[in-house]
């Protein structure tokens, strides 16, 4: 029985990745679109160059860390969506801090990385609060302050922060993760420090969940809230707690983009997705450490390649977006799959 | 600017942009009653928005002329309920987590609506429409003083079309015995199933009508609002919606009046400036007044808000 509930725990996701893909095959058929030679082009976009791969990896980096973030939560049986407004607010603390504070790189940066994740944990906590407190679900006060993040951070650029062209000014060097050892090795990809910054939080996450008293609690109350109320955890308190770390998670995120790849905050007309990518980046990974690093490694790549697909087969790169939503959705029935292995199990009897 | 000029600025322009919000959350309404959470609810919206344009720029060419407009409704209905059913399949019958299916309904729209746009007209918008549902003043009732300027002249008629299709829900759910089924299975499965109601079949009834409503929602933005379909032509309506229908105690009237007080913190974020008083409010506030509203009312700080007792648990026969 363990053996197969392990072995389910891989198997899920690979199917789904195959049906996913199977899936947007048949639909560039039907919309007339060659999708072998779609295909070739998407994987050729994500291993067929050093640039490509620096890209990839650049990609990876606040999916992983979002993807995380709502992996943390899950953890602690809270759906985080609002990993997308605590990216926002992590964003904005990061390149305040990178643009008004003066110090030696060595001290900037992790300053910088540090607001973005407090800022991040605040909004976090938030829902986490009043879920502990007035027993509101998670799911609805995240999406309600993924809106307020991305009107006020705005407002916030718009009023305090603002440069020519509907965005901050760049922060300053010393704030910087752009490499120019890393986009020299890549082909002036726009490869950057946080990658590491990325892995670090998911040893970090793999860590406190597994290795420490208070993630032992959180995982307790994942399991069943009210055993664990009767083994004298305090439920309240670790719901708090994990949105919070969760939201941190989500905040760093942000200082990805901040700091690394764009350097400076644009004002958002929308959601940068990000945030809504690392529900799907978590699933697949099953809520696991390495499962999210592999996750955004498929879902990052998928979305550097999309490019490629675009420019050699002609392919609208919105069909990768298709083909995500669709390995979700089959992630999210697994029960379908779980009720086909059994059946294959018995010998094909029905 | 007298008192009455504003409200003649901002109470047509707060009925316009409720519209589309109220179908939609009327049809959120109807998911979560029956006990289906749909988060999905911005995804079929966004995909009834690309129907309704699509089907209005066709229809244009084919000399449907002004009806066209209303031809893309029923499309848009059905497109809607179709995509809903994928929703359905899932949370119902496969028992997937209702929030993650709904969020994967919300990527698919999005991925195949502008996949299609793209792949049909070869730009990253659809044609801008020009059979829009036109304004018009209400015969009779627009001459009444005072109201008549205010509720009954220049709006369009899918507002009232709005109001009136709020009211038939309530009468549905709350007066016909398909409503108190639909109800009891979205309350207490168990018991419902004892009484011989249909469990799965009452909620996919209730799934597939918010995906027709949502989709209408999405159609009549399309065309009485934006005149054509781009990826930024839906951001954030149909959690607005999902918002009026919570802000709105799940109920229908409560999301009609949730809806138009959302449209009304819409309509003053856009004409704020023009208003002595207002001028000086930043227009963040009134953008975000909606979500925060909502969070308040959620926290009980607003009337409490409860959800449907078997909201967002798939029903198992059998199971205790």
């Amino acid at each position: 029985m363990q053996n197969n509930t392990n072995k389910m725990k891989f198997l899920v996701p690979l199917i789904s990745v195959f049906l996913g893909l199977l899936i947007g095959g048949i639909i560039m058929l039907i919309s007339g679109y060659p999708p072998i030679e779609a295909y070739a082009a998407l994987f050729e976009g994500i291993f067929g160059e050093s640039y490509y791969r620096g890209e990839t990896i650049r990609q990876m980096s606040p999916l992983i860390l979002s993807g995380l973030a709502v992996a943390f939560a899950f953890r602690t049986g809270l759906f985080n969506i609002g990993v997308e407004g605590q990216l926002l607010v992590g964003w904005l603390a990061a390149v305040y801090v990178g643009i008004f504070v003066d110090a030696p790189a060595i001290i900037h940066i992790p300053l910088a990385v540090l607001a973005a994740g407090v800022a991040g944990a605040l909004w976090g906590s938030v829902p986490g609060i009043l879920k502990a407190r007035f027993k509101v679900h998670e799911v609805i006060t995240t999406i309600m302050m993924n809106y307020i993040a991305l009107y006020s951070t705005n407002e916030i650029i718009r009023n305090f922060m603002l440069a020519p062209g509907e965005r901050t000014e760049n922060v300053k060097e010393s704030a910087s993760l752009a490499s120019p050892f890393l986009q020299e090795l890549t082909d002036n990809s726009t490869l950057h420090f946080g990658i590491i910054i990325a892995i670090v939080a998911a040893v970090i996450m793999w860590f406190l969940l597994w290795r420490t008293t208070l993630g032992y609690e959180l995982r307790a109350v994942g399991f069943n809230q009210h055993a664990s109320q009767y083994a004298g955890i305090n439920v309240s308190k670790n719901i708090v707690l994990s949105m919070a770390i969760s939201g941190a998670f989500a905040g760093i995120a942000g200082s990805m983009e901040g700091l690394g790849t764009y350097q400076y905050m644009t004002i958002n007309a929308g959601f940068t997705g990000v945030g809504f990518d690392g529900i799907a980046v978590a699933l697949l990974g099953a809520n696991s450490a390495i499962g999210v690093i592999l996750g955004a490694a498929l879902f990052g790549g998928l979305k550097i390649g999309a490019l490629n697909m675009q420019a050699m087969a002609g392919v609208p790169t919105e069909l990768v977006g298709i083909v995500i939503a669709l390995i979700i959705f089959f992630v999210a029935c697994s029960y379908l799959v779980h009720w086909l292995m059994n059946r294959v199990n018995r010998g094909g009897k029905i | 600017m007298s008192f009455m000029d504003i409200l003649a600025l901002i109470i047509p322009a707060a009925i316009v942009s409720a519209a589309p919000l109220i179908f939609t959350a009327l049809g959120g309404v109807f998911s979560e009653r029956s006990g289906v959470v749909n988060i999905g609810l911005e995804g079929l919206m966004l995909f009834g928005a690309f129907t309704g344009a699509v089907t209005i720029y066709y229809g244009e060419q084919f000399g449907l002329a002004g009806a066209a407009p209303w031809v893309s409704f029923v499309v848009a209905m059905i497109v809607g309920a179709l995509f809903a059913s994928i929703h359905a399949v899932a949370s119902i019958s496969l028992k997937a987590d209702q929030v993650v299916s709904g969020v994967a309904i919300n990527f698919l729209a999005v991925g195949l609506a502008i996949f299609l746009t793209k792949k049909i007209f070869n730009a990253g918008q659809t044609p801008v429409i020009s059979e829009r549902i036109s304004k018009s003043d209400i015969p009779f009732l627009s001459d009444i003083p005072v109201i008549g300027k205010l509720f009954f002249s220049n709006a369009y008629l899918t507002s009232y079309l709005a109001v009136f299709v709020a009211l038939i829900v309530w009468y549905v759910l709350y007066k016909t015995p398909f409503g108190l089924r639909l109800r009891s299975v979205g309350e207490h499965p168990m018991a419902a199933d004892t009484m011989g109601i249909n469990v799965k079949k009452m909620r996919y009834v209730g799934v597939l009508l918010s995906g027709a409503l949502a989709g209408l929602g999405g159609a009549v933005y399309v065309a009485s609002i934006s005149g054509n379909f781009t990826h930024s032509t839906i951001t954030g309506q149909g959690f607005m919606a999902l918002a009026a229908m919570i802000f709105g105690k799940w109920h229908p009237l409560g999301a009609l009046g949730a809806a138009l007080f959302f449209g009304l913190a819409q309509a003053i974020s856009i004409s704020g400036a023009q208003i002595p008083g207002l001028q000086d409010i930043p227009k963040v506030f009134l953008l975000i007044a909606p979500y925060v509203l909502t969070i308040l009312a959620l926290a009980g700080l607003v009337g409490r808000a409860d959800a449907p007792k078997a909201l967002g648990t798939p029903y198992e026969k059998g199971k205790r």
